[in-house]
């Protein structure tokens, strides 16, 4: 008996395009035609059909077994940010499904192009309460871009072709497909796949006005301080070089969100630093003293804007965006400037006067000088004996060159890797900005891994959230990625214990966690590692990890009631942005 | 600004799993829906919801914007009261007898615009379609007899300006679609909106 995966029979020669295959098997060439080379997932009952599939086809596509649905979904989400490419998991039902739901919500606020397929109990079971059955589509209606299911196989073509377009078109987003476990099984004639160019009702571009991009343009020549903030739109519309070319002729200063970040070079003569509560503090201050704002590819998130009815009130805002329903959504806008940046960028260039603004370029400079002298020597250079993140991050930069994949995860260390990390090429700062979901990165760097090969990734996480998904270290003993991992352990958790310090009195409510020993647990899983807590060991220690072949992992401990500043206090307006404890009133 | 009755009405593609999209727009911003209908609309193959909330209409326009970001809405309008024509269907279910002895069905039937659906035996059903004004009228002129049961559908609305979904279609099956598919409030508002 021929395996319910292999072509059950030919037609008649004549029609011998048409085959008749199960829907598993119609599932993994779908995937094979959108040149998918990674798949993240975990096996189970409701999706045993697919993974039977792949058991014939995994010569082609590379599978990666990891150890919990949440590390599939964060590696596929470091794989597309990495590659630019559509990330794709496979989970079983009920609780494969659920194991999910963190990642989707995590893309979902990211814009992060996934393709999630899951197993589901059999259609006619459906509603029964069956073994591992749950109602997955309602459940992940609101953090998926689209979801559909599947109960018929011969749905699958047509449905994968949609996922994917949906999934990387437009402003990205996640997908989930369904697929009960009779429309894995079931034959049927399988036509040739055909991908998705157009959905009626789904319009992945607005059209461009060309009447906005003349009065942007005009706004742009009149101001006399205008001022650049752009996000992950930059990089998602593969936009960095027009980007460019717009700073160079425009001559604005240019600040980057968390995920705006390296989609220019951080040494890039318009930078002028990070946005947001823990951004610098130059670009925050003066937001509120510029007379032109111009949004790129950003969404004026709450950690951004600090306080709303205190934000940029003197600016004309300029706003240009893929998705029509971010103009106006926090801030309104003078012009909205609705369109793919690849494509409204060079409108924009070609529309104004070249121009550079040195008076306003000095204020970003000593704006940068007080923040040097008030925050940021002490953290790269301190003279206490107890090592800061900041210097990790600095002694971390002169040997990757800039040249590295920075995964965060979230907290202190991911506000200091990213206030202080050099970075020379775009898809550089991966982390978990809008959710800012804790286990993030040691997942998300594995994906990255295999999403950019040539490249060296380093994650770089808290004692906190390597705790929460540190099973992971299986899936790097089994299929060797070769990444690096830093460990910044301050044995806290270390923001919410600053923000205990700052507005709560010091009270420090289960914020004090303790760690297993990272070295043992890391030698268990056959990862070179070591620890260091005095300052003459940290950059041998850091070298000998860049220097090695496979994955290491370095624990460095860090000083453990460092705080994080600049910072825009929850509730204050941007200007209102601080640079030390003291000036906190 | 102020808040008022806002219709919006919603072309869709027919997807099962579309009405939960939709319906989760509203609730995740805590915004009560006064009603909604689904039902076939002018088009064969789409399906047009009319909702009925009270917002502003700043708070309507983004509801309509996060709406028509779902993959499978093809428009989203918004419009109060006066833009729209509008109906609502009440039925009414009252003791024969009681009716028979105690009312003067004639003028339930010409002042209140309501019709006799079913006589039998035991009960009556009555139906009054109008604004809610009207279908409230009777429930306060049927109650003091014993209103056994009342219900009422959900608005339909229908825009008074709107020349009908046909041509729109079209741009939408458009590979590129046509300029005017995406509205734009802010064009017509030009000297407003552009001056510095
Ligand atoms: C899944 C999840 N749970 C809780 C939080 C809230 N949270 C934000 S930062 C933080 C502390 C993180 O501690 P650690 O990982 O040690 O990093 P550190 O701040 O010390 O660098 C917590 C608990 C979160 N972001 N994500």
């Amino acid at each position: 008996m021929s395996s319910i995966t292999q072509p059950l029979q030919e037609t008649s020669p004549e029609t011998q395009a048409e085959v008749m295959i199960s829907g598993a098997e119609a599932t993994m060439r779908c995937l094979i035609a959108e040149g998918v080379e990674t798949i993240f997932g975990y096996p189970g009952g409701a999706i045993m059909p697919i993974y039977d599939a792949l058991f014939h086809h995994q010569h082609e596509v590379n599978h990666i077994l990891v150890r919990h649905e949440q590390g599939a979904i964060h590696a596929a989400q470091g794989y597309a940010r990495a590659s630019g490419r559509t990330g794709v998991v496979f989970a079983t039902s009920g609780p494969g499904a659920t194991n999910l739901v963190t990642g989707l919500a995590d893309a979902m606020i990211d814009s992060t192009p996934l393709v999630c397929i899951t197993g589901q109990v059999f259609a006619h079971l459906l509603g029964t309460d069956a073994f591992q059955e749950t109602d997955v589509m309602n459940i992940t209606t609101p953090i998926t871009k689209w979801n559909y299911q599947v109960t018929e196989a011969h749905e699958i073509p047509v449905v994968l072709a949609k996922a994917f377009y949906l999934a990387g078109s437009g402003r990205p987003g996640p997908v989930l497909i369904d697929i009960t476990k009779n429309a894995q099984i079931q034959a049927f004639s399988f036509p040739a796949y055909e991908k998705c160019k157009h959905i009626r009702s789904y319009r992945p571009k607005p059209v461009i006005r060309p009447e906005y991009i003349k009065e942007a343009a005009k706004l742009i020549d009149q101001a006399e301080r205008p001022l650049v903030i752009f996000g992950q739109g930059v990089i998602l519309g593969k936009a960095e070089k027009e980007f460019d070319t717009f700073l160079e002729k425009s001559g604005l200063p240019a600040a980057w969100t968390i995920l705006g970040m390296s989609a220019i070079p951080t040494d890039h003569p318009n930078a002028v630093g990070m946005l947001g509560m823990h951004g610098n503090y130059g670009p925050n201050l003066l937001t509120n003293e510029c007379d032109v704002l111009i949004a790129v590819g950003m969404r004026f998130d709450d950690r951004v804007t600090g306080r709303l009815d205190k934000y940029a009130k003197q600016a004309k805002i300029i706003h240009l965006d893929i998705d029509p329903s971010e103009i106006d959504k926090n801030v309104k806008t003078t012009v909205p400037v609705w369109g793919d940046c690849k494509e409204t960028l060079p409108m924009l260039t070609d529309a104004i006067q070249r121009k550079s603004y040195p008076d306003w370029l000095k204020k970003f400079k000593e704006c940068l000088e007080q923040e040097e002298s008030k925050v940021i020597r002490k953290e790269l250079n301190p003279s206490q004996e107890i090592l800061t993140m900041g210097e990790v991050i600095n002694i971390l930069n002169s040997l990757t060159g800039g040249n590295a994949i920075l995964v965060t995860d979230v907290g202190q260390h991911q506000m200091v890797t990213c206030r202080y990390a050099k970075f020379q090429d775009s898809r550089s700062n991966i982390t978990s900005g809008g959710l800012g979901t804790m286990g993030f990165a040691l997942p998300a760097a594995i994906g990255a891994k295999y999403g950019a090969p040539h490249r060296e990734v380093v994650a770089i996480i808290g004692d906190g959230g390597f705790q929460m998904t540190m099973q992971e270290l299986g899936t790097i003993m089994q299929f060797k990625p070769k990444i690096k991992i830093i460990i910044l352990n301050n044995n806290f958790l270390g923001m919410v214990r600053q923000w205990q310090e700052l507005f709560h009195e010091n009270r420090y409510s289960f914020v004090d966690i303790s760690s297993p020993d990272y070295v043992q647990v890391a030698q268990g899983y056959g990862i070179r590692a070591r620890s260091v807590s005095e300052r003459k060991d940290l950059e041998p220690a850091l070298k000998e990890m860049m220097g090695s072949e496979g994955t290491y992992l370095l624990e460095v401990q860090v000083g453990k009631e460092n705080n994080v500043f600049p910072m825009v206090p929850q509730g204050r307006g941007v200007a209102e942005v601080v640079l030390c404890k003291e000036d906190l009133l | 600004m102020l808040q008022q009755e806002y219709t919006i009405t919603v072309y869709t593609e027919n997807q099962i799993g579309l009405l939960n999209r939709i319906a989760i727009i509203f609730s995740r911003r805590k915004i009560n829906v006064e009603s909604l209908n689904t039902s076939p609309s002018e088009i064969d193959s789409v399906h047009r919801f009319n909702i009925v909330i009270t917002e502003t209409e700043e708070v309507v326009r983004k509801l309509c914007r996060q709406i028509e970001k779902q993959v499978d809405v093809l428009k989203a309008y918004y419009n109060n009261n006066e833009e729209i024509v509008w109906q609502e269907l009440a039925l009414y279910k009252v003791s024969t007898d009681v009716i028979a002895t105690e009312v003067k069905v004639e003028r339930l039937l010409s002042q209140y615009g309501a019709r006799v659906v079913v006589i039998r035996k035991d009960y009556t059903v009555f139906s009054v379609t109008g604004h809610r004004e009207e279908t409230d009228r009777l429930i306060q002129v049927l109650e003091p007899y014993g209103l056994i049961e009342f219900v009422r559908s959900a608005r339909v609305a229908i825009i008074k300006s709107s020349e009908g979904f046909h041509r729109k279609l079209t741009q939408f099956e458009y590979r590129e679609p046509a300029s005017d598919v995406v509205e734009n409030e802010f064009l017509n508002q030009q000297e407003k909106v552009f001056s510095m």
